[in-house]
């Protein structure tokens, strides 16, 4: 089966009912993905199909219906995303397993809202958690993130 | 009498203490050098300074042996050497380095002895030293208890300033100019002419000198990184996907594994049938492990699947089944025979209340799981004269010892690769995990196996916070609290946590009545009384172990009677309390939110609470709204005093979490127990805060008290009584047990 991963093809010969997260961690070794629940109430596996944030613990490799996009595909050390620049900036992460998932998810509300409100922030964001309570700066990372990028 | 007592019980610990810390085996063993574990297989032009800091003609390591489990501790140690060493950090290498005596935390068990934190009295310092033996001697090396800044500041630095100076002695032998004339910069020896020598040049001839003793640290008003805000050496790796977890672990050739272990935490298992799971894509093999069975498969994915196709005939185990019997149980140990300590017995409390109209409050709080975001796991490679371990721990050299035990190896034929923790909060103090993935790993030498719980096993396989009961007795007179009596009872965490991994100490379990006997308040006639409950589900240490709990009821309970005696909340704790840290904490805090009492308007309330935990006072003061999805807690104000911040960035996150932490498992978590098995075991039954709940949080640290102590834990035990006291305040109902979700809704 063809899986396109950060714009790269891999041929993976694995169970289409396998789901996304596992042939990511355990098939391709992008271990960027985590595993924090396997049931969509953490969103630490979250990456992106065809540009929508979802869960990939949630997604059969099967039903992957278009190119998948991971936190390496979003930005590398020294050649950041604005999301993760002001996550630099504003210190969020704290143990940083649920950060990849965030990062994620705060870059495509971005690209849908590039001015969100805090309610908005809650809305898009109150699914991902995070058991270190770095709310506070992931609330304000999310706001210099869109400042820059309206900036650009 | 009482008093006379308590005084009788510790001079019994002091005595026994005194034996293990060091006068029955002669103070030249106590005292004698720790060997340098880096001295091992240096090469030529290397160098090992100290047991912190390698130096290679490649480059320099900075040993950093305390876990991070997110509370950014890697960061910090580097710093600390670095200010001295004069190094930009970024630039060294992290290494958590293999577990030695050299890395003992000498502060973690005097903690455990019964003094409060903020008493200095000769007695007091005294066991605190001879308990620093102890963990010298028996090369204790723990992360928890918000000690590793306790602990390493002025070790780190001093190892840092040793490097140096050995580095500048060098430079000074090769070059004849006097060490007192060098100077240091970016890792380089600058002579007085303006020529830079790089330390890794200088490495090789450093090894072959005594290392300098007659080092002096430089005063706070010198540091050039310490004390500002500095960018944690993790962070670009932590958001940017390339910081590898325990979980993360990629070896050539590995396989996977999962454990399913008895529902019922301690029951043996009967018999089971394999065959369906054998049959099962990428299966590989079943296998037995401590408590229950293991299946190695091609992955993780493969792994869990099978896990739940096995067929178990589980015994159960020989403790309460039911949340239900459990708490029957410790309602029941409220008796003398179970009376574990009375830490705290001013004045005459019976007498104080035999006239008086007494007031009495009963309060709860259940287990608690540690729920980190990365499940336990383990990888290990076992081979003919080797194990190697990778994964996250709080306790290296219990790790190592159970890798010797299992394998019959030699400890010097074990290698630990310690990684960081996606979260821990105290679930790592434990090696239950690690003793698994080397029992399945054992069963096929020399492949290597990543063994993964489900979320459903970690949740289920905890050992959980203890569930916890107190009941408070008190009498207010003329406007003032003069009679506080709580009794606090639970099954006894160091009982059940040290017969884990190591061995139960004597003398009374302080923790069971931390945050209770050990606050700084002169209420005139003022008692806590520890029973330990019986045993039921196998515990551990929860972040701010026995405070998460005993803070909830002894500051509960002294608003009910503070609020009985119709005095003001804050009036009435800085009336209590003497000491000047708690003091001005208190008073910051007040400042901070402008208090002015508990009545903020309709819909709304204000609650305050204090706790002197970890060695640091702090006080929170918390205001919440009561709307039409429920409460909404606004705004948290928190002032504490750590002493010397470090890194006032950090701190603040530490704060706020910990505050997070508190205030989140207080809302809505809980485990509870039929059939011996946990009910909730994802984050739907057990979900802590989320973004839209948090609060706005103001934070200062006064940087007022001498000693200098750590934030992983101490903002989390007064969150819970602070949001129950505005509670209170907003709707009048006092709230006595947690979560608190069980009573009232929130938004």
């Amino acid at each position: 089966m063809l899986l396109t991963v950060n714009g790269k093809s891999h041929d993976v010969d694995l169970p289409s009912d396998m789901p996304l997260l596992w042939v990511l961690r355990d098939g391709l070794n992008v271990t960027s993905v985590k595993y924090g629940c396997g049931i969509a109430l953490c969103g630490a596996c979250t990456v992106h199909i065809g540009g929508d944030a979802v869960r990939s613990c949630q997604v059969s490799l099967g039903d992957v219906w278009a190119d998948v996009t991971t936190i390496e595909g979003l930005g590398r050390p020294g050649a950041l995303h604005a999301v993760q620049a002001a996550w630099i900036t504003h210190q969020v992460a704290q143990c940083g397993y649920c950060q990849s998932g965030q990062i994620m998810q705060a870059a495509d509300l971005l690209a849908r809202n590039p001015e969100p409100s805090d309610d908005d922030i809650d809305a898009a964001m109150s699914g991902n958690l995070c058991r270190c309570g770095t709310y506070p700066r992931i609330r304000a990372a999310v706001h210099a993130a869109a400042s820059a990028m309206r900036e650009v | 009498m009482g008093r006379a007592r308590t005084i009788a019980r510790r001079s019994f610990l002091i005595g026994s203490a005194a034996i293990l810390g060091g006068v029955a085996f002669g103070a030249y063993f106590v005292s004698r050098p720790i060997a340098n574990p880096l001295l091992d297989g240096l090469a030529q032009g290397e160098a090992a300074l100290t047991p912190f800091v390698k130096i290679t003609p490649q480059g320099i390591t900075l040993i950093v042996p305390r876990a991070d489990v997110g509370q950014g501790i890697a960061s910090t140690q580097a710093m600390l050497i670095a200010e001295e060493l004069d190094i930009d950090p970024a630039t060294a290498t992290l290494d958590p380095g293999q577990p030695h005596q050299a890395y003992f935390n000498g502060v973690i068990v005097g903690e455990s002895m019964p003094f409060p934190a903020w008493e200095h009295g000769a007695v007091a310092n005294t066991m605190r030293d001879v308990m620093r033996n102890v963990a010298r001697l028996t090369g204790s090396q723990f992360t928890g208890g918000s000690s590793s800044v306790a602990d390493l500041h002025e070790t780190l630095r001093l190892a840092g300033a040793t490097a140096r100076e050995t580095l500048k002695a060098a430079a000074s032998a090769r070059t004849g100019v006097q060490r007192a004339d060098l100077r240091t910069k970016a890792g380089q020896v600058v002579l007085p002419d303006g020529t830079r020598i790089p330390y890794t040049e200088l490495a090789g001839e450093a090894a072959a000198i005594a290392p300098v003793a007659d080092v002096t640290l430089r005063p706070a008003s010198d540091w050039t990184r310490l004390g500002k805000p500095y960018q944690r050496l993790d962070i670009v790796a932590k958001s940017t996907g390339t910081q590898d977890y325990g979980i993360d672990v990629v070896l050539p050739g590995m396989l996977h594994a999962t454990v399913r272990a008895n529902p019922g935490r301690g029951g043996a298992m009967a018999g089971y049938n394999a065959d369906a799971a054998l049959a099962m894509q990428g299966v590989r093999a079943v296998v037995a492990v401590n408590e229950g069975l293991a299946v190695i498969a091609d992955n993780t994915w493969f792994a869990f699947q099978a896990a739940q196709a096995l067929e178990v005939d589980w015994l159960p185990p020989d403790h309460p089944a039911s949340s239900a019997e459990m708490w029957q149980a410790l309602s029941a140990a409220r008796t003398d025979a179970f009376r574990n300590s009375r830490l705290r017995d001013d004045g005459d409390v019976e007498a104080a209340l035999a006239g008086a109209t007494v007031i009495e409050a009963e309060y709860r709080t259940p287990f608690l799981a540690h729920a980190a975001l990365e499940p336990l796991s383990a990888t290990v490679l076992v081979e003919a004269d080797s194990v190697q371990i990778w994964t996250a721990t709080q306790i290296p050299a219990v790790v190592r010892d159970a890798a010797v035990a299992l394998t019959g190896l030699d400890p010097s034929q074990v290698t630990l690769h310690a990684l960081p923790a996606g979260g821990s909060f105290g679930r790592r103090l434990d090696h239950d995990y690690v003793v698994q993935a080397i029992q399945i790993a054992a069963t096929m030498p020399g492949t290597p196996i990543k063994t993964t719980w489900s979320r459903e096993e970690d949740m289920t396989h905890d050992y959980p916070r203890p569930l916890h009961m107190a009941v408070g007795r008190g009498a207010v007179g003329n406007g003032r609290v003069l009679a506080y009596d709580l009794d606090s009872v639970s099954p006894s965490l160091i009982s059940s946590w040290f017969g884990r991994i190591s061995s139960v100490p004597p003398g009374p379990d302080t923790m069971l009545v931390w945050g209770a006997f050990d606050q700084p308040y002169a209420i005139p006639n003022y008692r806590v009384t520890g029973y330990a409950a019986p045993q039921m589900i196998p515990v551990g240490s929860w972040r701010s172990p026995g405070a998460c709990s005993n803070t909830f009821f002894h500051e509960s309970f002294l608003s009910e009677l503070i609020h009985a005696a119709g005095a003001d909340p804050l009036e009435e704790r800085l009336r209590l309390i003497a000491d000047p840290d708690s003091r001005r904490v208190l008073e910051a805090v007040g400042e901070m939110a402008n208090w002015a009492g508990a009545d903020i308007g309709p819909g709304r309330g204000r609650g305050i609470a204090f706790a002197h935990t970890h060695g640091v006072p702090v006080a929170e003061v918390l205001d919440v709204t009561l709307t039409e999805r429920g409460i909404r807690i606004d705004e948290v104000w928190i002032a504490a005093d750590c002493g010397t911040v470090f890194d006032p960035a950090n701190a603040e996150a530490q704060l706020t979490g910990a505050a997070i932490f508190g205030l989140g498992h207080a809302m809505n978590c809980e485990l509870t127990y039929e059939n011996h098995a946990v009910l909730q075991t994802n984050f739907d039954a057990f979900e802590g805060m989320r973004l839209h709940q948090t609060p706005r949080f103001h934070t200062q640290l006064l940087g007022r008290a001498e000693r200098v102590r750590g934030l992983g834990e101490p903002a989390t035990a007064p969150a819970a009584p602070a949001l129950a006291d505005a509670i209170f305040a907003a709707t009048g109902r006092r709230l006595r047990e947690m979560p608190f979700s069980k009573f009232i809704s929130f938004a």
